[in-house]
């Protein structure tokens, strides 16, 4: 009998966690849970001063305190040709500063004792006498004519501009601007964030001189990447290097970036010959880790008069710090901006773009989300709703004649992506008659005649998720692919290793999953490892929701070579010829006789004590999948919100979320992601941003002051669900962990501005907060949060 | 210990009476007895150790885990007394002849915490690393109140942070360990 897939916690089980044994008990393996025999400890000493030349340092005083055994500077990186490192986007970092420091909280030095406590003390104990320079903290200053040099370390560099980037069709979008009967035209902020994971960065670096062998406990989201990485910058044979990602306390992207500190921690262990520990604070993780977003926009939709939208023309500014350390594919410039609009039908679209450097630091991380897919799918639904207020045309009734259709697919995108498969429209209805869209309506009318001020937001959009193709996509070179390795036991046990890397997603859950999927083996039989070099097989590791849509299609296909091996041993145990055998999950059988059949289990066995002759014994194999396209989820989110016209706040009445991510391996987890999504979404909606004031101090450089929802605040989520099958990966599954954080935003933004539609207000930067509302409902005036905060 | 190099490693000394003999003179130390997770364990400490890293370093309990080192996330939260706090703003001093409860505390050896068990049949947590702290505030609640509502359970975790989860998850979690405490009751 072909055994039942859900019991056996195949695809569709909501298997609970594997990894969770081990997590409820506090048996977690962290970087900071990491004890080597006579480690020392490093902390860091980081930049007061946003931008500022370093005259000298003094550390004779950290040296005089009693277990401090080295204090290291740029200086001292420099004789090693160290003090540099290149950075994800052929940009350079500096790893200690030599000449300047380039924004606050850049490292300046760093210590090693005995004890982080003595490290801390001996940080405190350095003397730096710096020489104050003109900040610069947004964009204009950076592009003004007169603006100071922030990199007069580059040659050639003789502006703060960091790339000028085009993309689309210029002339067909213009040709179509001018036909138009409306443009609407919207500029905002999407300001810096955050993905601040409840663990901070931090390393264990342990070099052994007499094995020359380096081992690093890192927090990485992308082992593989760093281990190139590090053999390319401290010159160390790349087999002569162990990255080992433990459990990771959450990533989000933060943790993809090389980090001076891993690069400090590894030297110091060489010149020490000891293990060295570096853990980052919170206040070092928000000041000097990668950062999300910080993008302006200039938007224009050309519209026709029946609601038809015939192109779309955007412009941004970029913010990215003092070095360009943007973690995204080599060839575009602001990530995937240009997959904005993607679920929608519209002829031509031009995009231009601009980066600049700031004195701020550095990252561009793909927060949550595919290269800067949040700001495209944000920047897509606000334009979309102004559009549709500007025409006079309900904002349902506008997505409903520009969505693509069911029937339509493959489609190109208005910027030349391919779009697979979806049903857009249905998602939508779902989410409106979820919310009860007219019944809603009519409740505003209603409120509003007695003072109240409700609002309806929808969002709807289809992302890329999981890169590559390897074509298209690359870091640094490397082509992005990934891979799975699978090993079965003679007893039907297996373990699997792939190059992705699990920090909160589930992978050892839903791993085992997909290979009980395809072999039959109980998940509770399989064991997954991942993020120690030596023994995973190389991968790009996780972030831009690639997992499930590459390493996961690499565990598939890994899975059927061990059953086409399986198939060749279940005939000749059975006796009959490879095209005379059948198969059903976990068992092969005769043609015509079902009851004469052996288990994955029986030729598990065979693989390792009677083989057919000729046939190479064991039963292992790997795959390595290049994706022969991305993945386009589609997702549907309506909130309604009461504002306060009093004090500006405002609460979340519902949120619908209507997600089509294809097939759901686990649909527990699933929904665990996109709630989690979903809170990311509201934080950046109403409270979560990073922001400087005019000296470039970082108003936000710890849980005080940077704000993160908690149970309190953040609402409930209702969610829905579509299975649109992803036509080309093996199990139909698409990404699912950034979907909501990357459409959620606009959903709760426009349900404000709708809230206080009539007013004139058009937009409010995000974050929503409180007195931005009240102010825009007591001036009508659109608010912006360009301005640096004033902080006295 | 015994096995690693002898260095200096003045914060704190397990089970010793007096300060090590590399320690410096200008560094006092205190000793410091209290009970963990059932047992009284006593150290050598500076006064200036925090908690979190007595806890974490000097009895071995790695389960609970520094966040923000500002008492906002909450991931160090241990029982003091029964009380959750952060043990990550409070001196090791303080705690001396208190009673703590960690994480590690909460199993016995063949039978979970319901919190424990909620937490895992309600896909409460993701990366793990805000869980103990936030099962320890979710035990105190429980402790005082096994029928809380869902906005006593959502004040009662507000001073603890997840950056995966959404929360909601984690809220069934702890109505969840709340039912089954009842019907153990």
């Amino acid at each position: 009998m072909a055994l039942d897939e859900i019991k056996i916690g195949g695809l569709g089980a909501s298997r609970r966690r594997v990894e969770d044994n081990r997590f409820i008990r506090g048996k977690g393996n962290y970087v900071d849970d990491v004890v080597l025999p006579g480690m020392l400890h490093m902390e860091i000493l980081r930049s007061p001063l946003a931008h500022a030349k370093i005259k000298s340092i003094d550390t004779s005083a950290a040296y005089a305190i009693p277990g401090v055994r080295m204090v290291m500077t740029g200086e001292m990186m420099a004789a090693r040709n160290l003090a540099w490192m290149p950075t994800l986007s052929y940009d350079t970092q500096a790893v200690l500063a030599t000449d300047k420091v380039r924004f606050q909280g850049q490292e300046v030095a760093c210590v090693i004792a005995d004890d982080p406590y003595i490290a801390k003390d001996g940080c405190e104990a350095i003397v730096v006498d710096y020489e104050p320079l003109p900040p610069i903290v947004n964009p204009t200053q950076a592009m003004a004519a007169d603006a100071p040099l922030i990199r007069d370390d580059k040659i050639g560099q003789d502006n703060n501009v960091i790339f000028d980037w085009a993309v689309g069709d210029r002339e067909g979008t213009d040709r179509a601007f001018a036909e138009a009967d409306l443009v609407s035209e919207i500029s905002m902020h999407y300001p810096r964030s955050h993905p601040s994971p409840i663990e901070s960065c931090g390393s264990i670096a342990d070099y052994d001189r007499s094995t020359s062998k380096l081992t690093v406990y890192m927090t990485t989201q992308a082992p593989h990447i760093i281990r190139a990485a590090v053999s390319l910058v401290a010159e160390i044979p790349e087999h002569m290097i162990r990255i080992i990602s433990p459990d990771l306390g959450g990533g989000f992207g933060n943790k993809v970036p090389v980090y001076p500190g891993y690069v400090m921690s590894i030297l110091a262990s060489i010149l020490l010959e000891a293990p060295v520990k570096w853990i980052e604070d919170k206040s070092g993780n928000l000041i000097s880790t990668g950062f999300g977003r910080d993008v302006y926009l200039k938007g224009q939709l050309a519209v026709r008069n029946d609601g038809k939208i015939l192109a779309v023309r955007m412009h941004t500014d970029s913010d990215h710090g003092a070095f360009f350390a943007d973690a995204q594919p080599s060839k575009f410039k602001i990530g995937l901006m240009h997959s904005a609009f993607a679920c929608y039908d519209i002829p031509s679209a031009h995009l231009t773009a601009r980066g600049v450097y700031t004195n701020k630091s550095p990252g561009g991380v793909a927060y949550r989300c595919s290269f800067r897919v949040t700001e495209a799918m944000f920047f897509q639904e606000r334009m979309v709703q102004a559009a549709a207020d500007d025409l006079g045309m309900d904002q349902a009734e506008f997505r409903r004649v520009n969505l693509v259709k069911d029937d339509d697919f493959p489609k190109r995108t208005p910027f030349g992506f391919l779009t697979d498969s979806g049903q857009y429209e249905k998602c939508l209805q779902i989410g409106l008659d979820a919310i009860g869209y007219d019944d809603f309506k009519k409740q505003k009318e209603e409120a509003k005649a007695r003072g109240r001020l409700l609002g309806i937001g929808i969002s709807t959009m289809t992302e890329p998720l999981g890169a590559g193709n390897s074509r298209e996509y690359d870091i640094l070179g490397i082509k992005m692919f990934d891979s799975a390795e699978l090993r079965v036991h003679m007893t039907g046990k297996a373990i699997l290793r792939t190059g992705a890397k699990t920090q909160g997603q589930g992978h050892e859950t839903t791993w085992a999953q997909i290979v009980a999927h395809e072999l039959g083996i109980p998940a509770e039989d399989i064991v997954v490892e991942e993020g120690d070099t030596d023994t995973a097989p190389f991968g790009m590791g996780t972030y831009a929701s690639r997992s499930t849509p590459v390493a996961g299609a690499a565990v598939s296909m890994v899975s059927r070579k061990i059953r086409a091996k399986a198939r060749k041993i279940a005939a000749h145990l059975l006796e009959v010829s490879d095209e005379d055998i059948e198969w059903e999950l976990g068992r092969f059988y005769v043609r015509g006789a079902h009851d004469r059949g052996v288990t994955i289990q029986d030729c598990a066995m065979a693989a390792y004590s009677n083989v057919p002759d000729g046939m190479e014994p064991g039963l292992e194999n790997n795959a390595y999948y290049d994706p022969p396209n991305l993945t386009w989820p589609f997702a549907c989110y309506i909130a309604t919100v009461e504002v306060d016209p009093e004090t500006g706040v405002w609460d979340v009445l519902r949120l619908v979320a209507v997600d089509d991510c294809g097939v759901r391996i686990n649909p527990m987890i699933v929904e665990g992601q996109i709630m989690g999504g979903l809170t990311e979404a509201y934080a950046m909606a109403n409270m979560q941003f990073i922001t400087f004031d005019e000296d470039g101090n970082c108003v936000g450089s710890n849980y005080m002051d940077y704000l993160l929802p908690t149970a309190w605040e953040t609402p409930g989520f209702e969610l829905h669900e579509v299975v649109t099958p992803c036509p080309h990966h093996p199990i139909g599954a698409k990404g699912i962990g950034e979907c909501a954080t990357v459409g959620g935003p606009a959903a709760f933004v426009n349900a404000v501005i709708d809230a206080l539609k009539g007013t004139g207000v058009r937009n409010i930067d995000m974050p929503l907060l409180p007195d931005r509302v009240y102010e825009a409902l007591q001036t009508g005036n659109d608010i912006s949060g360009h301005p640096p905060v004033k902080t006295d | 210990m015994s096995n690693e190099p002898k260095r200096r490693w003045p914060d704190m000394t397990l089970f010793e009476e007096v300060a090590p003999s590399g320690a410096p003179s200008d560094i006092p130390t205190t000793r410091v007895e209290l009970r963990v997770n059932g047992e009284t364990r006593a150290a050598q400490i500076e006064p200036r150790l925090l908690l979190a890293h007595l806890i974490r370093n000097g009895f071995k309990l790695t389960g609970t885990h520094t966040g923000c080192d500002t008492t906002n996330c909450g991931a160090c939260t241990v029982l003091y007394d029964g009380q959750p706090v952060k043990s990550c703003t409070m001196f090791a001093v303080q705690a001396n002849g208190h009673d703590v409860t960690t994480v590690e505390g909460l199993a016995s050896s063949e039978q979970l915490h319901p919190i424990q068990e909620g937490f895992k049949d309600e896909h409460g947590l993701q990366c793990g690393f805000c869980t103990p702290g936030m099962m320890l505030s979710a035990v105190a609640l429980l402790n005082e109140n096994l029928n809380p509502t869902e906005d006593e359970v959502r004040w009662a975790l507000s001073g603890n942070l997840c950056r995966c989860t959404g929360y909601q998850n984690i809220v069934k979690a702890v109505l969840w360990a709340a039912e089954k405490m009842r019907g153990d009751a």
